[in-house]
């Protein structure tokens, strides 16, 4: 299982300054502007959140969808690590990278949806701990992994520092930290479906259900997969490198296989609890409900067969569905389908979604410039065919 | 305390003597008993040790000074009713030297006093009223060719409990305000220790009254705050018990004098008053036995902190006060609460902006890598032909 019979990792190369990054760095600023007008005036300021919905696209999308479309370096490790397939080894470090810019974005994102946001250190401090709350379960877990992640990553940094003897001492103890790097995910993965449970009757009963702690691992799962697919393509197609056709094949098909035991979750519980009748009325609901069941469905239909997972075309549409899917699940529960009572209505407001938009811009920077200059993607080479030589 | 039930002291001889020497039926007599007790916040069954101590222990002797004041305290203390307190002060405690209330006069008079010291050492009360100038050797007020300064240590030395009456002599009071001339201080400054204070000005007479019978059954001073003020009438802010709170916590106030708000009874905390900060039972003790109402705020008049050192005397009475137990928020909640906004124009063509960009890029990458694969598709099916023509 180790790295030495795959192709060792190197940097892409090339040059930072492009249209995208030069894009990414505008958005990034745009946020910075606005992170800092909410800082000194107040959420009321910036965004449109109001007493009945006190959770907004901040919360929602940054840290909630945030977090669960950085799941690839879990899913990924779950696989190689607990289910000692290596062979998809070389998936790991780009996984990881994902991963890493999503949950310490969702960290910092947090923070600034924090109405005393200069109180956010009481979460290190032992004695502001209440540990009976869901919410302390999930915070103290994110920061924790985002911790273990760094050090889950830190040999892409010793490596390119030349460090070989830190390195050494590092991967001796890094299997600890792959362990907890697995464990922790799993816990607030599911404790973030723990939260729409304590959000009692105002969730819609299509997604209010005792179920959610494991429907949410297990689209996180998926999404982890969902998301490598995607980033693999996106990767191939803007350095125009060779898709790693054969491991993400295989990947593939363990995610359907996941995602059909979702999915057999998920209507189970529907029909068990007698609700799925409120799926077929003539509802905006009902039709957001379909249209994120579709997108867990669709990729059964698009990458069924060996050959249709041979077209990079196809992963790249899969990828995209299930990470529309899982979108639309936690978007449903927590704001689409979420009522707090007549007269309450919430959407986000320029400010808000600049920021979230910057968010998603600085993990794009981030991942371009990490693979650019730290070794992260595999070497080329190695997948190099005669084609394209 | 041998006796906790009041009812059964009734019959007792002493009792009934003890009410005809103040000429007040014996009833009244216990009632006022049970009164002070309660006013000093003893548990029941003290005020028949109150009484028992009222009518049989022997009057404790009392010297009174006099310094800078205005007699105030003293004529508040006269003019109390219940039973007239003159009589009881009379005969309850043995007023030794009281400069304003003695005929004597003169060398007689600083005689007994000096009689009564002597007799009674060790086991007398120094009552203390007015500021002590301490200035140029404290010469601005002397008695009998005496310093204030002398008197009081003289006279403190062999007392078996120092109480000093009033705001001038608890902390310097009135005469001792900005520029203060004559460096007037309180008691315990002088004696450079603590001892017990009533301010006020003049202080609720039952009050002093109280903490002489407490000294009487007990033996001992009720229990005193850090300013040797006893707890029993000075624990809390007067804003805590004002009749006029509910308008506080309302927001209604007299905005001036004269006015709506004020010929209402609205709260006078806008006016200046100074309950928020002042510690003192004038809401509940009220004064000069005249009913409800009578105590100054009740009367219209917001309250000068007058037994708070650095509130009375010293901050202007116009001025707002500090609340010292329940701040007002800087904010309060809005009545109609906002319940959002919808999608705006600008959200919603910003968020199908980038929904469309995001669809669009995805469309072209889909495109790209399917053409890239049919590609690689054709060129591997064309080798494979090759192949199996050769």
């Amino acid at each position: 299982m180790s790295t030495q019979q795959h192709a060792r990792p190197a940097p892409v190369g090339g040059s930072l300054l492009n249209a995208t990054t030069l894009v990414c760095g505008v958005l990034i600023a745009v946020m910075a502007t606005i992170i800092l007008v909410r800082l000194i005036f107040g959420l009321g300021a910036t965004t449109n959140l109001n007493d009945g919905y006190s959770w907004g696209a901040w919360v929602v999308v940054d840290v909630f969808i945030g977090s669960a479309l950085a799941c690839g370096g879990f899913s990924v490790a779950l696989l190689v690590y607990i289910f000692n397939k290596g062979q998809y080894h070389p998936l790991v470090r780009p996984a990881l990278l994902g991963s890493l810019f999503g949950y310490t974005l969702a960290g910092a994102a947090i923070t600034f949806d924090l109405g005393r946001w200069w109180n956010f250190w009481h979460i290190f401090w032992p004695g502001y701990f209440n540990v009976n709350s869901v919410m302390f379960e999930v915070a103290a877990c994110i920061m924790l992994y985002i911790i273990v992640m760094w050090i889950e990553f830190s040999p892409v940094f010793l490596e390119k520092l030349g460090l070989h003897e830190a390195h050494r001492k590092l991967s001796k103890l890094l299997f600890f930290f792959i362990a907890l790097g697995i464990v922790l995910p799993m816990m607030h993965q599911a404790s973030l479906g723990t939260m729409l449970v304590v959000m009692g009757g105002q969730v819609n009963p299509l997604w209010q259900t005792p179920m959610q702690p494991l429907i949410y691992l297990l689209s996180a799962i998926i999404l982890g997969y969902g998301v490598v697919l995607f980033e693999s393509c996106v990767a191939a197609s803007a350095y125009r490198r060779q898709v790693e056709i054969s491991m993400l094949n295989p990947m593939a098909r363990v995610m359907l296989g996941i995602m059909g035991f979702y999915l057999l979750v998920r209507f189970a519980d529907l029909i068990a609890r007698g609700v799925l009748g409120q799926a077929f009325q003539p509802t905006f609901i009902a039709l957001s409900f379909w249209i994120e069941n579709a997108c867990f469905i669709a990729p059964f239909l698009l990458i069924r067969s060996v050959e249709a997972r041979r077209n990079p075309a196809r992963l790249f549409l899969a990828g995209v569905a299930v990470m529309l899917g899982g979108i639309l699940l936690r978007l449903n529960g927590f704001l689409i389908a979420f009522d707090t009572g007549p007269g309450w209505t919430y959407f986000p407001s320029v400010p808000e979604l600049l920021v979230t938009i910057g968010i998603f811009a600085a993990e794009v920077l981030g991942y371009i410039v990490i693979t650019r200059r730290f070794p992260v993607l595999p070497r080329e080479e190695a997948y190099a065919q005669p084609t394209h030589s | 305390m041998a006796n906790t039930r009041l009812l059964q002291l009734e019959a007792k001889t002493t009792i009934v003597d003890a009410s005809k020497r103040l000429g007040m039926p014996r009833r009244d007599f216990l009632q006022f008993c049970a009164t002070l007790a309660a006013g000093l916040g003893l548990p029941p069954g003290a005020e028949a040790a109150v009484a028992e101590a009222v009518a049989s222990k022997k009057r404790p002797s009392v010297i009174w000074l006099h310094f800078q004041e205005c007699t105030g305290c003293t004529e508040s203390l006269l003019r109390a009713e219940h039973p007239t307190l003159e009589r009881l002060i009379l005969d309850v405690i043995s007023l030794d030297y009281h400069e304003t209330l003695f005929a004597a006069a003169g060398h007689q008079v600083e005689q007994a006093r000096k009689t009564a010291m002597a007799a009674n050492k060790g086991a007398y009360l120094l009552v203390v009223e007015g500021a002590i100038p301490t200035r140029d050797g404290g010469i601005y007020c002397k008695v009998g060719g005496q310093t204030a300064i002398e008197l009081t240590r003289e006279c403190a030395a062999d007392a078996a409990a120092v109480i000093a009456i009033g705001s001038c002599a608890s902390w310097g009071g009135m005469p001792s305000t900005a520029p203060n001339p004559t460096g007037s201080s309180g008691v315990a400054d002088v004696l450079g220790k603590p001892v017990v204070t009533i301010p006020g000005c003049p202080p609720n007479p039952y009050n002093f009254l109280a903490t002489v019978v407490h000294f009487l059954t007990f033996a001992a001073l009720p229990p005193l705050d850090e300013l040797g003020r006893p707890k029993f009438a000075y624990s809390r802010l007067i804003h805590e018990n004002c009749e006029r709170r509910a308008h506080f916590d309302a927001g209604r106030f007299a905005m001036q004098f004269g006015d709506e708000g004020h010929r209402k009874g609205y709260c006078l905390y806008k006016l200046g008053c100074k309950g928020p900060e002042t510690y003192a039972n004038c809401p509940t003790a009220l004064f000069g036995d005249a009913g409800a109402g009578t105590w100054p705020v009740g009367c219209g008049h917001p309250c000068i902190g007058c037994t708070e050192q650095g509130v009375g005397f010293s901050k202007p009475i116009h001025m707002l006060s500090k609340v010292k137990n329940a701040e007002p928020p800087q904010q309060y909640p809005r009545i109609v609460e906002e319940q959002g906004v919808g999608a705006t124009l600008g959200s919603a063509s910003l968020l199908a902006a980038v929904a469309g960009a995001a669809a669009g890029a995805g469309a072209m990458v889909a495109r790209n890598l399917g053409l890239s694969h049919q590609a690689a598709e054709a060129e591997r099916a064309r080798a494979a032909r090759e192949k199996t023509e050769v």
